[in-house]
């Protein structure tokens, strides 16, 4: 594959938390402009694989690159200004702080914040429902509306790629669809790469271009989505736990 | 003393109180840390707003601007060099530190001031706004009570309206969304320390102003900056203002009905009753898991 297309290259990836192997010699890259899942169960290293490209676990070997350029070892900060933005797990927002201002945190570093009047008028597009409850607190949220204040906040930093850390989890299947289609449109309008980090496996290959599946920290399968078999995977996710 | 003195004075003695309890609560709201040098720090500022004044400025406001840039710079190195260090071991290691900033500060206004009390020499605290028959308020009190009402004003709209503010509270609220969205939470935390210096700063004034003082002063201050802000909510602003006007009432309508001596028996014990009925406090939102 040709080098510019690539994004996001991440090569031999090992993480630890204190003596125990969370990540092992992982690598795979994201194609500009596609949608990416990364398939896992429960503790087999997503979310500790999205917060060390965020910056927020340091990995003890290995190198993460975006757009070619080595982006391990900066500071979280330093990433975001570079491009990358994470909805986190459990949609973390500020509960305490009201839709829009956590959609204008999004837009927090200088670059975002010089444009986040217009941003806000294109997230606010996306999601009318944000609009509508601008002035709440998003403590008052449904689940799946905090999930797309999560998205939308995301967007606020004008990333060139997003990293969603499950967004399915605990919402209502008609909900994640909703959810799924707006990643969809966010994809195919302005090029956005995403990465979805999930469980399920079904979803996660209807809703992506390609796809990894990671088991024990280790990547075990990769291809395109849609020639996947999904019992492969389910017999991966079985035999090695 | 008349009903009637007892609670104007006890609502104008609460804004002080409220603005010595302003940055404990600022502190404890932001970074979860009890800051136990609170009182000492402020003390420490009353005593270089006091030294600036009589020494150089000859003029308190100008000694009081200074003293608001040493004690801002001050709580910026003490978060960023002692307390960020120890501040994700959880709460322990933090709170010893505050605990040896103030042994060190009441030594060494002990090494350097001596024991005698001080105050700082004003014309507020002699004089009175209005002085009747019924009724007497001091020029101080009034003082202290418009610049703490003031302060707290002022620090709400930074809090509501700046993206500094609305940065702080995202790292109070979750710091890990708040690295996610590119916000040094640690630098957050210096920040804060620093804000909270600067009221720390005006209530050291005001207080020096009020009452005399010496190097062990501070541990009063830090059990009513305790009281504070247990009574209004950790960390709620007007709460603050809420908590200390409660204290400052109940303190000298206890005075009234009970004696003098039962004034500060009475605050505490007003304290307890509210501890026990609302413990998260008065104006504070309930606690989440």
């Amino acid at each position: 594959m040709n080098q510019d297309k690539k994004i996001l290259d991440i090569n031999n990836l090992n993480v630890f938390y204190g003596d125990l192997q969370a990540l092992h010699d992982i690598s795979f890259h994201v194609r500009r402009g596609s949608i990416t899942s990364i398939i896992g169960s429960n503790g087999a290293g997503k979310s500790t694989l999205l917060n060390t490209i965020m910056g927020i676990n340091k990995p003890k070997s290995g190198d993460i690159n975006l757009n070619g350029e080595k982006i391990n070892g900066l500071q979280t900060n330093k990433i975001i200004a570079r491009g990358v933005s994470m909805a986190p797990e459990g949609s973390l927002v500020f509960q305490d702080l009201t839709v829009k201002e956590n959609l204008l945190m999004g837009a927090y570093l200088p670059v975002a914040r010089k444009v986040r009047e217009e941003t806000l008028g294109k997230v606010y597009e996306l999601f009318p429902i944000l609009k509508e409850k601008e002035d709440q607190q998003a403590t008052f949220l449904s689940g799946g509306q905090r999930q797309m204040l999560a998205i939308a906040r995301a967007i606020m930093t004008k990333p060139q790629i997003i990293l969603c850390d499950e967004i399915s989890l605990g919402l209502a299947p008609v909900v994640v669809k909703d959810i799924f289609k707006k990643i969809e449109d966010i994809n195919k309008e302005d090029g956005t790469t995403f990465v979805l980090v999930e469980q399920d496996v079904k979803r996660s290959l209807r809703h992506s271009d390609y796809c990894f599946v990671i088991v024990k920290g280790k990547i075990v399968m990769e291809g395109v989505s849609s020639e996947f078999d999904e019992a492969e995977i389910m017999d991966a996710f079985l035999g090695m736990s | 003393m008349d009903i009637i003195q007892a609670i104007v004075s006890g609502v104008l003695l609460g804004g002080l109180y409220a603005l010595i309890g302003l940055g404990m609560s600022l502190i404890f709201g932001i970074m979860k840390l009890t800051n136990l040098a609170h009182g000492d720090l402020m003390i420490c500022g009353t005593y270089i707003c006091m030294v600036l004044a009589a020494n150089f400025t000859g003029n308190i406001f100008l000694a009081l601007l200074i003293t608001i840039g040493v004690m801002v710079l001050l709580g910026f190195i003490i978060q960023n060099g002692l307390v960020n260090r120890v501040i994700d071991k959880g709460s322990g290691p933090s709170l010893l530190v505050t605990f040896g900033i103030s042994i060190i500060i009441q030594n060494l206004l002990l090494q350097v001031f001596g024991a005698d009390a001080q105050a700082v020499p004003n014309t507020f605290s002699s004089s009175n706004v209005i002085s009747t028959q019924y009724l007497t308020i001091s020029s101080i009190y009034l003082l202290n009570f418009i610049v703490a009402v003031g302060v707290i004003v002022f620090l709400s709209i930074i809090m509501k309206k700046t993206y500094f503010g609305m940065a702080i509270r995202a790292s109070s609220d979750d710091a890990t969304a708040a690295e996610l969205m590119g916000v040094n939470t640690k630098r957050m935390y210096a920040l804060t320390f620093a804000l909270a210096m600067a009221t720390a700063a005006v209530a050291g004034l005001l207080v020096g102003m009020t009452f005399v003082f010496y190097p062990s002063t501070g541990t009063n201050y830090l059990i009513i900056a305790f009281g504070v802000v247990v009574i209004g909510g950790l960390g709620s602003l007007m709460g603050t203002l809420v908590g200390g006007i409660i204290l400052g009432l109940a303190q000298l309508l206890g005075g009234y009905f009970f004696g003098t001596g039962w004034q500060l028996v009475v605050a505490y014990i007003v304290l307890l009753v509210i501890l026990a009925l609302r413990p998260q406090g008065l104006l504070s939102k309930a606690v989440r898991k």
